[in-house]
């Protein structure tokens, strides 16, 4: 059943095609509201078993943050088995946890992990792409990638505009989490700003202007450039709805209104 | 305003003079600068073709979009791409920019762009050597010319993603050396202000004969970023901008027009500016050849204007101007005036708040203690 962020995301249409192709979505959060279950959704939503076509659909998941296991965990309770999608080819997993840092501190170093990163993401996109798959690439998160480029956030930038081009190479579809708290004491935001002019899709799950709330964890805004109006007028549509975090789902409902 | 910069652009450079310059200027909270940039390269794109421009051909540096995506946008408007003359070429800086997928590819063929936009594109594999981007980008446009005579034209969708990868020096000496160019007639760039420090975006406004800037018509709180706020008028302020242009003249006056920029389903529209202070966020006054406002000096006297029959009720003695005396005469005519204590008001305009004896009487004893 297609819930508000679906809608805002423009999940709820009937048709084959996977909406996100081709598009860039970047989900922002902050210490107090975290964002993850966004992605956890979009994984859920992209591997989920119907319609039919869905079975071509491919997902690379590079984890800066967290093991398999703890994606394997959470995703199961949303009905989704990722071991089960691995064991057919259609998960892959970039463990980016178990890296070993170069011990020179070195930004040069640091670009030339994400140069050969992008290397295995291209070639597997290739692979894939080769077999008339539908592929998404799930990055958690970016703030951890900079890290892994000791703090050059021109490698993260290019890295990040090289998996563009696969949104237009290849028909991907991009989703990224990253943390704005992170970047809130600097007065021009650059990496966040160039990220939000990257994406088509902004979601951004912030707290609520009242404070926390056993039954409201907080509200996200889906900023959705291009989608049409009504009238389909071309522009850009903005949505607001607040969720609570369950055990195996989460809830989306209008701000005064539980779903 | 925008056909004044689209026909500069069109008209070209003077003899001895350097190319006209454009740069288009946005921001997050008005990102409506690519709309703008692409209006501009198909109207230029549409003179060329039509054979009514002093340019005869056109060079796309692409940056943040890649060939594919261009020949599209052309086609759209109804501009072929792939005609008997060759009229664009797209310095592909899109697909590639380090050379990575080269690299992982062997010296194969990297190919992002369609079949129809291979012929008019050419990759770029190192933006960092913003020299050789340039001399790229002027062999590009003498290839258009051949053996014939003519200028080309110049756009560059990013200058960000220039400034990225160089030096603003080398940045601003690419453009320079563009626009000076003796085959160039027109330049134009996009970028995004908010990206920028102020004094690096004016260092772009300065080498710009035209700078076309997008402002919001609400501004966020937070200043930037897109805000939660006030939902839609986030969302018109993805629809509609203030569109200000400033042109540069040659004896070094400046002339300063604006207007109205709006998105909608038939392409983007550029209107006057509208008075409806509550879509637009600004005065609510009506444009007049005069002034309806008032001056601070002019505020304050209005103050201090006592005005007849008007309630003090600040615990002082009220004296009230019958319009008949100067308010110094009234004040030595102490049987003349009424005077009243804070707790007992009187309006005399409709009696309701005083009793019609109490008036009486005050009036034949002099006045009320």
């Amino acid at each position: 059943m297609d819930n508000l962020l679906d809608r805002a995301l423009g999940l709820d249409g009937r048709g084959d095609r996977w909406p996100l192709l081709g598009k860039v979505v970047l989900v922002e959060d902050c210490v107090e509201t975290g964002g993850a279950f966004v992605v956890h959704h979009i994984i859920k939503r992209f591997l989920s078993p119907q319609p039919a076509a869905a079975s071509n659909h491919s997902l690379i998941l590079v984890a800066f943050s967290q093991p398999l296991s703890h994606y394997d965990r959470v995703l199961r309770k949303l009905g989704c088995n990722l071991v089960a999608q691995r064991d057919h080819d259609r998960f892959l997993f970039f463990d980016m946890l178990n890296l070993r840092f170069p011990d020179r501190d070195d930004v040069k170093t640091g670009s030339s992990v994400l140069v050969s990163l992008f290397e295995k993401i291209y070639n597997a996109v290739r692979a894939l792409s080769a077999e008339k798959n539908c592929i998404t690439i799930v990055i958690d998160d970016i703030a951890l990638m900079e890290v892994v480029a000791n703090g050059s956030s021109d490698s993260v930038l290019d890295f990040l505009h090289y998996c563009r081009t696969l949104t237009s190479e290849f028909d991907c579809s991009v989703v990224a989490l990253n943390h704005g708290d992170i970047y809130s004491t600097t007065e021009k935001p650059m990496l966040m700003l160039n990220l939000e002019y990257l994406s088509n899709i902004l979601v951004r799950a912030e707290p609520l202007a009242t404070g926390s709330a056993v039954d409201v964890h907080g509200q996200l805004m889906v900023f959705n450039k291009g989608e049409h109006d009504g009238q389909g007028t071309p522009g850009s549509k903005v949505h607001n709805f607040h969720f609570r975090v369950k055990e195996n789902s989460v809830d989306f409902f209008y701000p005064g209104g539980r779903g | 305003m925008a056909e004044s910069i689209c026909r500069a652009l069109r008209d070209g450079a003077l003899e001895g003079e350097h190319a006209p310059a454009l740069t288009i200027k946005d921001s997050i909270d008005a990102p409506l600068g690519f709309d703008v940039f692409a209006h501009v390269l198909a109207q230029l794109s549409s003179h060329i073709l039509a054979g009514k421009s002093q340019s005869r051909g056109l060079v796309l540096v692409a940056f943040t979009r890649s060939p594919s995506f261009y020949v599209d946008l052309l086609k759209e408007r109804g501009l072929e791409v792939n005609s008997s003359r060759k009229w664009i070429q797209i310095l592909d800086c899109y697909s590639d920019p380090h050379g990575w997928k080269d690299r992982i590819m062997g010296q194969g063929k990297v190919d992002d762009a369609t079949k129809e936009a291979s012929g008019v594109s050419r990759l770029c594999k190192d933006v960092k050597d913003m020299d050789k981007l340039c001399s790229l980008a002027i062999e590009l446009g003498k290839g258009l010319l051949g053996e014939g005579k003519g200028r080309f034209s110049f756009a560059l969708d990013s200058v960000n993603e220039m400034l990225r990868y160089a030096s603003v020096h080398s940045v601003a000496r690419v453009l320079s050396d563009l626009r000076s160019h003796d085959l160039a007639s027109c330049v134009f760039w996009l970028l995004h202000s908010d990206l920028l420090e102020d004094k690096v975006a004016a260092v772009f406004d300065y080498m710009s004969s035209m700078v076309a800037s997008l402002e919001s018509a609400i501004r966020a709180s937070n200043g930037l970023r897109i805000s939660l706020e006030n939902l839609s008028l986030t969302e018109q302020n993805f629809r509609r901008a203030k569109f200000s242009i400033r042109f540069k003249r040659r004896n070094g006056r400046v002339r300063l027009m604006s207007e109205e920029v709006s998105i909608e389903r038939s392409g983007i529209t550029f209107s006057s500016v509208s008075t409806d202070g509550g879509t637009m966020g600004g005065s609510l006054l009506p444009k007049v050849q005069f002034n309806l406002q008032l001056s601070e000096k002019e505020q304050m006297d209005r103050a201090k204007v006592v005005l007849p029959f008007e309630h003090q009720g600040n615990g002082e003695p009220i004296e009230i101007y019958d319009g008949r005396r100067s308010l110094a005469d009234k004040n030595n005519e102490a049987a003349g005036t009424m005077q009243m204590k804070d707790s007992s008001k009187v309006c005399l305009h409709c009696w309701c708040c005083y009793r019609i004896t109490d008036v009486a009487s005050n009036y034949s004893n002099g006045g009320i203690s």
